[in-house]
């Protein structure tokens, strides 16, 4: 077997912005202060003249964000998930989500596998924040492919986005050549008739592990890669409680409002079945090596195995 | 200015304040004080300067105007009004249910460029407006109206730094210095002062201006697109309740509807200072 190759999808997002500028000449980037960071820099490098870094003053880039909207301009307003979606919340809220402008969060350095700077940056409360605004959309792509595939999907689409990328290389396992990527559409990885694990971005490879693992073990698990949290697709998820029972959800994020909260609000209003929820409970992170940190919170195969293990046989 | 022309525009302010009055007195509820002391500058902007066309409110090389302070939306509601881009009735149903105006500025709203409202954000996105327009090279300007008690969100000075950063010389803020704001005197609850060493320290070019007065209203602006390279702030001195003599300086007034009897009075004495104008 191949070896699977791997990339952070702040580094597709950068990538993507570039390579996408010429196609879209309305679209603009701003950051504050974090471009070698967030991998705006790559655009920057290529479109000085269509970048423009605020400065370390991320409520004011949301609104100049805004203003640019109002004036015609795509402007992609980027930063750290905790400062765009935490620091910025209420300008987004009001200067972005209110007047519903055509304003693109890119939001790098999500969850905790930020790793080494600690709780202070791990934001695992973004999607929870998004969520709450009337019309957000909410992209979580899960690897190179779909993250750049979000990237031009978020320009053609008219209104606020929310795009969620991560620091740590996640592996590419969507093939170029025949991805498609429609907001609101979650895709099917996997099928299989005993449980749904319902994963979202960089947990959706390790939610497809999980079911190589439990595969072996006579459980036939499916798996759904929700890469937009909103709008939810709630069809497919509905679908899934019927046919398969249990729903397990595996995010990089707080299981309070995130994809585990958005599964059990669709599934308790359409299809009632048991939910369970890995993600990161309600308490912070802490400094530490990316992959170890993920390991210590459980958003690992072995974990999502030993959990489905756990519960799947006590709901049958 | 000539004599005519600014008779003309102190009877539109005239008519601007007694739409304040009507919207604020209907709604039950509002910001007469701020809004009154911001009618004759809007007035200035929609009858005398601005490029802005009733018919087509997007047009896309009008000019723009946020109003940052965006609880005085009565004032720029009633100053659209006057100017066409709605019927003067709807100040009549202001902050009612189902009304087009809100309580505060709505994007939706003909002639409205931003939604606002939430202090210290409308002059962020007038710098984007800005930007937006420097990149496009377009010609249009930006005006965004900030009050003096606003200026104490922290996002204020982001978004100076900001302008000062892109030499956003098409953007001028005026910053409306009545003195109060909800809890008291600018300088008895957490003073911004002294405002224009601020603004300058931050890399705009500050002008003065007299806020009741056509010919200091028309002499800043003037003096404001002679400006490159340097965003502009006019700080204007003006009267909170302005026009309205028991409104005049009391703070009171800031969140606060008239009744009945006030109502009354006060469209009296503007409908007074009308006649005397236009008499």
């Amino acid at each position: 077997m191949a070896e699977i190759q791997k990339k952070a999808t702040r580094e597709s997002y950068g990538e993507a912005l570039r390579d996408l500028a010429e196609k879209y000449p309305k679209l603009v980037v701003l950051d504050a202060d974090l471009a070698a960071a967030t991998k705006t820099g790559i655009f920057k490098k290529a479109y000085p003249e269509r970048f423009f870094d605020c400065g370390i003053a991320e409520a004011n880039m949301m609104g100049v964000a805004a203003g640019l909207a109002a004036s015609g301009k795509i402007p992609f307003a980027s930063t750290f998930a905790m400062f765009a979606a935490g620091r910025a919340y209420e300008i987004v809220r009001n200067s972005i989500g209110y007047p519903h402008l055509n304003v693109k969060i890119g939001a790098t350095h999500a969850g905790i596998s930020v790793g080494e700077d600690g709780a202070t940056h791990q934001c695992n409360e973004d999607i929870a924040l998004m969520r709450t605004i009337p019309g957000m959309t909410i992209l979580n792509p899960a690897d190179d492919v779909e993250a750049k595939a979000a990237v031009e999907a978020a320009i053609q689409y008219e209104g606020p986005v929310y795009l969620r990328f991560g620091r740590l290389a996640a592996p590419i396992f969507n093939d170029p050549l025949t991805y498609r990527f429609t907001i609101g559409k979650g895709i099917t990885l996997r099928d299989g008739d005993d449980l749904t694990l319902v994963a979202t971005g960089l947990m959706v490879s390790e939610a497809l592990k999980a079911a190589e693992q439990l595969e072996t073990e006579g459980i036939h698990a499916r798996v759904l890669n929700i890469h937009t949290i909103k709008p939810l697709d709630t069809e497919l998820i509905t679908k899934a409680a019927a046919e398969t029972g249990l729903l397990v959800t595996v995010e990089e994020h707080s299981i309070i409002g995130g994809l585990g909260g958005a599964v059990c609000e669709a599934v308790a209003e359409n299809q009632p079945v048991l939910v369970v929820r890995i993600g990161v409970k309600d308490m912070y992170g802490h400094s530490g090596p990316a992959v170890d940190l993920l390991q210590e919170f459980g958003l690992c195969a072995d974990n999502i195995t030993t959990v489905v293990k756990k519960r799947w046989k006590r709901s049958k | 200015m000539d004599e005519l022309t600014k008779k003309q525009l102190q009877a539109a302010a005239c008519r601007v304040r007694m739409g304040v009055v009507e919207g604020t007195y209907h709604a039950k509820s509002g910001h007469p004080g701020g809004s009154l002391s911001i009618c004759d500058v809007l007035t200035y902007l929609y009858f005398a300067k601005l490029h802005v066309d009733p018919k087509q409110p997007d047009m896309l090389d009008r000019d723009r105007l946020v109003l940052s302070k965006g609880h005085c939306a009565p004032a720029l509601y009633s100053v659209l009004a006057q100017r066409g881009f709605f019927p003067t009735e709807e100040l009549q149903h202001l902050r009612h249910i189902g009304a087009l105006l809100q309580g505060h500025p709505c994007i939706h709203i003909p002639g409205v460029d931003m939604s606002s409202g939430s202090l210290g954000q409308g002059i962020s996105a007038a710098c984007g407006m800005a930007l937006a327009a420097k990149i496009d090279h377009a010609a249009y300007k930006v005006y965004a109206i900030l009050g003096d008690g606003e200026i104490e969100e922290g996002q204020v000075w982001e978004a100076a730094m900001f302008a000062s950063q892109y030499q956003l010389d098409t953007l001028v803020a005026i910053v409306d210095n009545n003195g109060l704001q909800i809890d008291g005197k600018l300088s008895d609850v957490c003073s911004p002062k002294p405002i224009p060493e601020k603004f300058e320290a931050f890399g705009w070019h500050v002008i003065i201006m007299d806020a009741h007065d056509f010919d200091s209203i028309d002499a800043a602006f003037q003096e404001a697109e002679t400006i490159v390279k340097k965003p502009v702030a006019i700080i204007q001195k003006s009267t909170k309740g302005k026009g309205i003599s028991f409104m005049e300086n009391q703070v009171g007034w800031h969140g606060k509807a008239p009744n009945k009897d006030e109502y009354e009075k006060a469209m009296a004495e503007l409908s007074a200072q009308l006649n005397e104008l236009e008499g």
